[in-house]
């Protein structure tokens, strides 16, 4: 079945069994492999993207759900959240096998946009669906926070 | 199919593919192809390469699977050829046995924290021959004596008349001078980057997704491969019908193999569809519980075992002691669960085979996967991937996910490259688990309140496969205790059940050091005594344990009072010749359970090469190991792993990350690893605590909903 949808800003057409998530249709037809698999059950949240806008995971998403909707991956992530991100991430050494990283900085960006100053709570409630096995969560905690004092300077310049 | 492009990354490894086995090619952090050995590239030895552009590639030997051994290995050849952080790549070792042994082990294998301590005077050696025929190359052609010259930041400078070279300027003329024959490597006071700077990691492209896993490995025609296995351990395929999963689109195989059946798919998902749609009968296995291993090692554990260690005689002195005390623990199997799910990719053609994925044991890999194939271990080509996490499972003696891709290639004889995907269930079903065990230990304090004797037994599967005699990995913590104690024994047990069984990040310590250090704690109170001090009195002789001790206690202020609701505890381990003290402080929550808030970590690892490297390990080493104290285990029911998926296999999250400051002891001793030493320490550390807050022993892993929600 043909599906059309925007992804990263540009059309693009499949053609998979409508009950195919979103997550292997961007892996395995798309090619656009920076969207990760973990769990498939909607439990890790490496496999999140932007979904109109909002962060999904995308290995519980059929594919037919995505017809005429809006999809952002880690490699269409542009904002001036993921950047900061991206850089706070570098900055502090943030990861470590790297694997769950495009899913916590889809999530991160997705929460600096909802709060641009998120408290400690705040961030655990927003990233506890992003598992990071190897535990780098302290230097999440700590690079959202940093984009987002970055962020707010960038502002007020 | 596809109207999106963006796939240069597909290009390169389409490339890399192409260009074929045999020839050298290492994949660079920037996603670009570096083809050694061209005619103008300085290449001193099997680990640096200069090129002419000024790129300086290090070679690691080791798998980068989040521990951080491309900065660490690349730091310590930098610092020995002086050369500019920003210069340096690090690629990927192939396999390749007489060049890239482990040298602790003999062979290619990356585990037991020994990356930095194996490979410490090497890199310092292969950095220092390097920069003497830069040296020589200099002196050359400025004819100038190579005493009047120095190296600095990637340069070479002859300060009295103001030359400088860099190092890719002297790279072809460096590659015609003799080997020397005598380096001589720096004094430590001048390390320049050793222990000094924060360095940014050589493991980049994992903030934009351009880092490429084993997941990610795309080849023309490549299919992909989802196996059906055994619901039971031991259990083998009675009958297969796979004429509804032939029927299926996007099918193009269903082959049996030794493991189960794989269905090979041009995606996942029809591959995955396939599977589902097999009709399978499997017969036999163990139909074993957890409850049944564990009466039947509790009974083990009455009765004396083979001994680890042996001092005094430990059966007057406890018929002696003023106090005995007692204690039996049990902890579950647990799977590893790294992120990225086991995968390998392979392809064969008449030259051999060529493989691509994190590969962690390049010598029994190459060697199984060639005995599947019936050719030499050199036909196999391993191409090591950057690996999503591994904790111990990605390196098994008998190559379990390696071997099953190539009896899947094997079994259909086609010659386009396959990828093997497990599922998250998969691979958490698959067995290879941190065996079940049981300690029982028994100790005594003398009148006078000192700890007299201790004896504990310890019962489990020897994941070294011992029959009749000790397995080191089953009471490593144990039989080596620090503590000054006259009369003790140690003693184990193996035991032979049918789950697959493996080393799990810090192997025997994962028990041993819980209940040692929360027995030890036990002891304590049982004395009176202060457990810091207590401890300490009892390390006379182990100045680096009493080292890390005294400062995790002086950092955590341990002898201050803590805010109401918030309690604290003390826990000390040796692994991997590193030592490691943590203070954990745990708050009472609302609603009657736990946080842990604050963990408190010193670390002894020799020189600190990277310290903040050393900071992250024991910061995931303690959020790896506070998973299993609190939720982790597989429960077998009349045989089968009750836990699939992260739904009931539970882990850390962020809402459960204490607050972690790691202080780094100074030290001239040869360096230590890093990787697993944090994670062993922390849950007798917050049992510890919550006796404090309770009152309780907690002595069955995991404690669980009770104390902690999920
Ligand atoms: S793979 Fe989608 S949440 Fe885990
Ligand atoms: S960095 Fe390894 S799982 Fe998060």
């Amino acid at each position: 079945m043909a599906i059309n949808f925007t992804l990263n800003g540009k059309p693009a057409e499949v053609d998979v069994a409508p009950d195919t998530p979103l997550l292997w249709v961007l892996r395995d037809e798309l090619k656009m492999t920076g969207t990760k698999f973990g769990c498939g059950i909607a439990q890790c949240g490496a496999c999140t993207v932007h979904f109109n806008g909002n962060a999904m995971r995308s290995c519980s998403l059929p594919v037919q759900a995505v017809e005429g909707q809006n999809v952002t991956t880690i490699e269409g992530e542009v904002s001036p959240q993921a950047k900061a991100l991206q850089a706070a991430w570098d900055e502090l050494a943030v990861y470590q096998c790297g694997y769950c990283q495009s899913g916590q900085l889809m999530s991160a960006a997705k929460l600096l946009r909802d709060k641009p100053q998120p408290t400690d709570d705040d961030i655990d409630q927003f990233m506890s669906g992003n598992i990071c096995r190897c535990a780098t969560y302290q230097r999440i905690r700590a690079g959202i926070k940093q984009a987002a004092t970055s962020l707010a300077k960038e502002v007020a310049a | 199919m596809s109207t999106v492009q963006g796939l240069s990354r597909r290009l390169f490894l389409i490339r890399s593919a192409q260009a074929g086995a045999g020839l050298t090619l290492g994949m660079s952090i920037s996603g670009q192809l570096l083809a050694a050995g061209e005619a103008t590239d300085f290449e001193p030895n099997a680990f640096v390469t200069i090129q002419p552009d000024n790129t300086v590639v290090i070679t690691i030997k080791h798998l980068e699977m989040g521990q951080g051994t491309y900065t660490g290995l690349a730091t310590i050849v930098a610092e020995e050829l002086d050369a500019d952080w920003s210069q340096i790549k690090a690629v990927a070792a192939p396999a390749n046995t007489k060049k890239y042994a482990n040298l602790s082990m003999g062979f290619q294998l990356t585990g037991g924290s020994t990356a930095i301590a194996n490979s410490y005077t090497q890199m310092r050696e292969a950095g220092a021959t390097a920069k003497a025929m830069l040296l020589a190359a200099a002196a050359e052609r400025w004819k100038q004596p190579v005493s009047s010259l120095t190296v600095k930041s990637g340069k070479v400078i002859h300060a009295a008349s103001g030359r400088q070279a860099s190092f890719g300027d002297l790279a072809a003329a460096a590659a015609k001078q003799p080997m020397p024959k005598k380096i001589t490597l720096k004094n430590p006071s001048e390390f320049v980057l050793i222990g000094k700077a924060k360095l940014s990691r050589k493991d980049s492209g994992k903030t934009d997704g351009t880092a490429i896993f084993t997941q990610d490995v795309q080849l023309p025609d490549m299919l992909t491969a989802v196996v059906a296995h055994p619901p039971l351990f031991g259990a083998t395929l009675k009958s297969v019908d796979a004429s509804q999963a032939k029927a299926l689109p996007g099918v193009k195989a269903v082959v049996k193999i030794p493991s189960g059946v794989a269905v090979l798919a041009d995606s996942f998902w029809q591959a995955k569809k396939g599977r589902d749609a097999l009709k399978l009968q499997w017969e036999g296995g163990s139909e074993r519980s957890s409850e049944d291993i564990i009466a039947d090692y509790k009974k083990l554990a009455d009765t004396p075992g083979l001994s680890a260690a042996k001092k005094g005689s430990v059966a007057p002195a406890l018929a002696s002691g003023k106090h005995v005390l007692e204690a039996e623990f049990e902890f579950p199997f647990l799977a590893h669960a790294a992120m990225e799910p086991m995968n390998c990719a392979l392809q064969k053609d008449s030259k051999g085979v060529e493989m691509w994925y994190g590969c962690q044991g390049q010598s029994w890999d190459q060697q199984n996967v060639a005995k599947v194939f019936g050719i030499a271990a050199e036909q196999v080509t391993i191409n090591t991937l950057y690996a999503g996490g591994s904790f111990g499972r990605r390196a098994t003696v008998g190559s379990d996910y390696p071997v099953e891709l190539a009896e899947i290639v094997k079994a259909w004889g086609g010659s386009a490259p396959v990828k093997l995907v497990w599922t998250r269930e998969d691979d958490t079903l698959s067995g290879y688990y941190r065996p079940m065990y049981v300690h029982k230990l028994t100790a005594a304090l003398d009148a006078s309140g000192e700890l007299s004797a201790w004896q504990q037994r310890i019962v489990g599967q020897s994941i070294m496969g011992a029959g009749k005699s000790v397995d080191h990995t089953s009471v490593e913590g144990a039989s080596n205790l620090p503590y000054a104690i006259p009369n003790l024994s140690v003693e184990s047990h193996n035991t032979q059940e049918a789950v697959p069984i493996s080393w799990w990040r810090s192997v025997g310590s994962t028990h041993t050091a819980y209940a040692v250090e929360t027995f030890i704690d036990e002891l304590a109170h049982k004395a009176e005594r202060d457990p810091v001090e207590f401890r300490l009195a009892l390390l006379k002789n182990e100045p680096r344990y009493a080292g890390v001790l005294k400062l995790a206690a002086e950092k955590a202020q341990w002898a201050k009072s803590l805010p109401e609701g918030h309690f604290h505890g003390v826990a000390l381990h040796k692994s991997f010749g590193t030592y490691v003290a943590q203070v954990a402080e745990i708050a009472a929550q609302k609603d009657g359970k736990f946080k842990v808030v604050k963990v408190t970590c010193a670390v002894d690892c020799g020189v600190a090469i990277n310290p903040d490297v050393i900071a992250a390990q024991m910061e995931g080493g303690i959020g790896f190991g506070l998973s299993p104290l609190m939720f982790s285990e597989i429960t077998l029911k009349t045989g089968k792993p009750q836990q699939r998926n992260f739904d009931a296999y539970k882990v850390l999250r962020m809402r459960h990350m204490p607050e972690v400051s790691v202080h780094i002891v100074p030290s001239a001793e040869a360096p230590t690893g890093v990787g697993e030493p944090g994670t062993p320490v922390i849950a007798p550390a917050v049992a510890n605590a919550l006796f404090a807050a309770t009152g309780t022993r907690l002595r069955k892993l995991p404690v669980g909903g009770d104390y902690f929600t999920a």
